[in-house]
């Protein structure tokens, strides 16, 4: 395989080694070594903690700039649902969608349109597979990598159906090839995104062979350009009208949309990575085998928590929610019959069913393994289990696991350190006081032989 | 020469204490053990045996039993996991081990315990199992795991 992609990375100049992040990322995948922080590349799954912890905006996300649309022809831009809660008190989805038109697309296809197959995909999935419940959504990927990694048992029950960024991808590149007759190859789709670990997904997915997403944009790139375009556009108004999607698609942008459209009997929604690894735990000791349908989302509030977005989530909530007011109830784009059909035809299912990930062995040999075990036991327990982080480490577990991988040592704990010295000081205060045999000692009385 | 039996094995041992009518030792303990036989490389499905293993058996204590201890042993050939209490013991245990049989009180079912399926599990998972019980005294019992499918 090819070197693993991360779009969360470090931005070396900035960080101050603070070692606030440490503890924040919930798969204990950064260090801090000689004053910077890295990121354990197969550990991190880019859910975005340590972005949106550090205090020095050391942790970025890398993403596409608008400068790949001139690699294509023919340009669609697919906007998140969350997008739409970044603006002030829009009056339709319109002035928005208008506004990527003006800024270098060709054209605009809403994700939440393809979020409203997928829903409905994955309702007709629970209704009709006997797979042990409860299921859970694939339409994160930050949690799939984390069940991946640390849930491999669970992965079984994550719904077989593409996300809604792939789904309109397709769609709309099919689309856009019966519209205009240009190459499928040259009709690039770039997906406007408040999230990393979907420009991960981009360039290694893990639910279809090759994605047809071409570029992943960071809404921080275009949002200014947006605003502009909105703002002249009061004036005009705009005429004709792009939106497809309903409220269904549309409350995908936070957490509960992507349940209530799914309309399983018994759903639950959670967000947040550290309480969906709770849940999880739970789940995975047998728990909650009545419910049908789990959203699971990495991100406080859903999609519109995103760390690229630009406004505070309950912000990004409130506006959306108004937004879909606005909106009313108009029709869904695609009607029943076509709807069941993707169904029939077995549309966006995934291909590729994701694959556990094993990547906290301590050794390839078992004995090894298990020698390497009890010495990262023994270690621990000498450690003085403070979990301060000061070495380095997340926890003293964390280090004893370093330190047997060979990339820390004990004296890397400050503790540890001045017993050493403390030890080390009090064995030459001892090596002073002894007294060469030649020389006299003055406090012992010399008497005759 | 040195003896077979002799020969050094690496293992590890954890213990766990379950006290009467604690209910998230079972949880705790399965997961706290997960985790060690995922860092050792374990296949998942021997991970999956065991942690039901130690649910089921560190439950029956918790709930059947007064108190006692939960033991799991790892080496490369075999998961040996121990559970001894002091409690009822078991009067016949054919008819434990059969499915549905349970003498879980009312409330323990309304917990959403007491399908009488513990027991049937465990058998069910283990490699080779064994139940000590002194009726008034207590129960210990051994379940085994062979991890290169020769018993
Ligand atoms: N450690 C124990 N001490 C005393 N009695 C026990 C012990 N373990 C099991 N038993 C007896 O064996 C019966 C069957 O156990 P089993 O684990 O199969 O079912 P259960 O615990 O009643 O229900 P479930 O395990 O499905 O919640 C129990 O109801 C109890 O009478
Ligand atoms: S929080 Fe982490 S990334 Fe940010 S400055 Fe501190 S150590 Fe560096
Ligand atoms: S993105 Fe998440 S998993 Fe990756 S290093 Fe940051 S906090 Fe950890
Ligand atoms: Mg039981």
């Amino acid at each position: 395989m090819t070197e693993y992609f991360h779009s969360v990375t470090l931005d070396f100049e900035k960080c101050k080694g603070c070692t606030n992040c440490i503890k924040k990322c919930p798969m204990e995948a950064i260090r801090v070594h000689d004053g910077k922080a890295t990121i354990m590349q197969e550990r991190c799954i880019d859910c975005g903690e340590c972005i949106r912890c550090c205090p020095n905006h050391a942790k970025i996300a890398v993403t596409d700039t608008l400068d790949i649309l001139s690699e294509y022809k023919y340009r669609i831009a697919l906007p998140a649902p969350s997008f739409f809660g970044q603006f002030k008190e829009l009056e339709n989805a319109d002035c928005v969608l208008h506004g990527l038109l003006s800024i270098g697309f060709d054209e605009v296809f809403e994700v939440a349109l393809a979020a409203e197959i997928v829903g409905y995909l994955v309702h007709q999935y629970i209704k009709d597979s006997k797979i042990k419940r409860p299921i859970f959504s694939s339409a994160c990927p930050a949690v799939l990598r984390l069940v991946q990694i640390k849930f491999p048992d669970l992965l079984e029950q994550i719904a077989p159906i593409l996300t809604p960024m792939e789904v309109a991808a397709r769609l709309a590149k099919e689309e856009a090839v019966k519209k205009t007759g240009i190459d499928y190859e040259d009709i690039g789709a770039f997906f406007i995104s408040p999230c990393p670990a979907k420009v991960t997904e981009m360039r290694n997915p893990m639910t279809t062979k090759h994605s047809a997403v071409n570029g992943v944009i960071g809404v921080q790139l275009i949002y200014k350009d947006i605003i502009k375009y909105i703002i002249k556009e009061k004036t005009q108004k705009v005429s004709s009208t792009l939106q497809k999607a309903t409220k269904l698609g549309m409350a995908w942008g936070y957490v509960t949309g992507e349940s209530k459209n799914v309309d399983a009997s018994t759903t639950l929604a959670v967000s947040g990575i550290h309480n969906v690894i709770s849940l999880l735990e739970e789940i995975e000791r047998g728990e909650l085998k009545n419910v049908d349908f789990i959203e699971l989302q990495a991100c406080i509030g859903g999609c519109v928590g995103g760390p690229l977005n630009i406004h505070n989530l309950f912000v990004g909530r409130v506006r959306l929610r108004e937004l879909i007011k606005k909106c009313g109830s108009r029709p869904s784009y695609y009607t029943d019959e076509e709807l069941h059909r993707f169904y029939t035809q077995g549309h966006y299912v995934s291909t590729e069913p994701v694959q556990p990930k094993t990547i906290m062995h301590l050794d390839e040999d078992m004995s090894i393994a298990i020698m390497k075990m009890e010495r990262l036991d023994k270690i621990t327990n000498e450690l003085p289990g403070l979990d301060c982080g000061a070495c380095g480490s997340p926890s003293c577990r964390a280090l004893a696991e370093d330190i047997i991988r060979g990339i820390a040592f004990e004296t890397d704990c400050v503790i540890k350190l001045r017993e050493k010295v403390k030890t080390l000081a009090e064995e030459i205060l001892d090596l002073a006081r002894i007294v060469p045999p030649v020389m006299a000692d003055s406090s012992k009385k010399t008497g005759d032989k | 020469m040195l003896n077979d039996s002799f020969r050094f094995t690496p293992h590890i041992t954890l213990e766990f204490k379950i006290g009467e009518k604690d209910f998230f030792i079972a949880g705790e303990s399965a997961s706290r053990v997960k985790k060690t036989l995922q860092q050792l490389g374990m296949k998942q499905e021997i991970i999956k045996r065991t942690a039901i293993i130690i649910y089921e058996a560190a439950m029956n204590v918790a709930i059947h039993a007064n108190h006692g201890t939960l033991k799991v042993y790892i080496d490369p050939e075999v998961i040996s996991i121990i559970t001894e209490d002091k409690g009822p013991g078991i009067p016949d245990i054919e008819l434990a081990m059969k499915e549905g049989y349970s003498t879980a009180s009312h409330e323990v079912r309304e917990m959403g315990f007491g399908a009488g399926m513990g027991l049937p599990n465990i058998k069910q998972c283990s490699d080779e199992l064994d139940i000590d019980t002194k009726v008034g005294v207590g129960t210990t019992l051994k379940a085994k795991i062979c991890l290169n499918n020769k018993v």
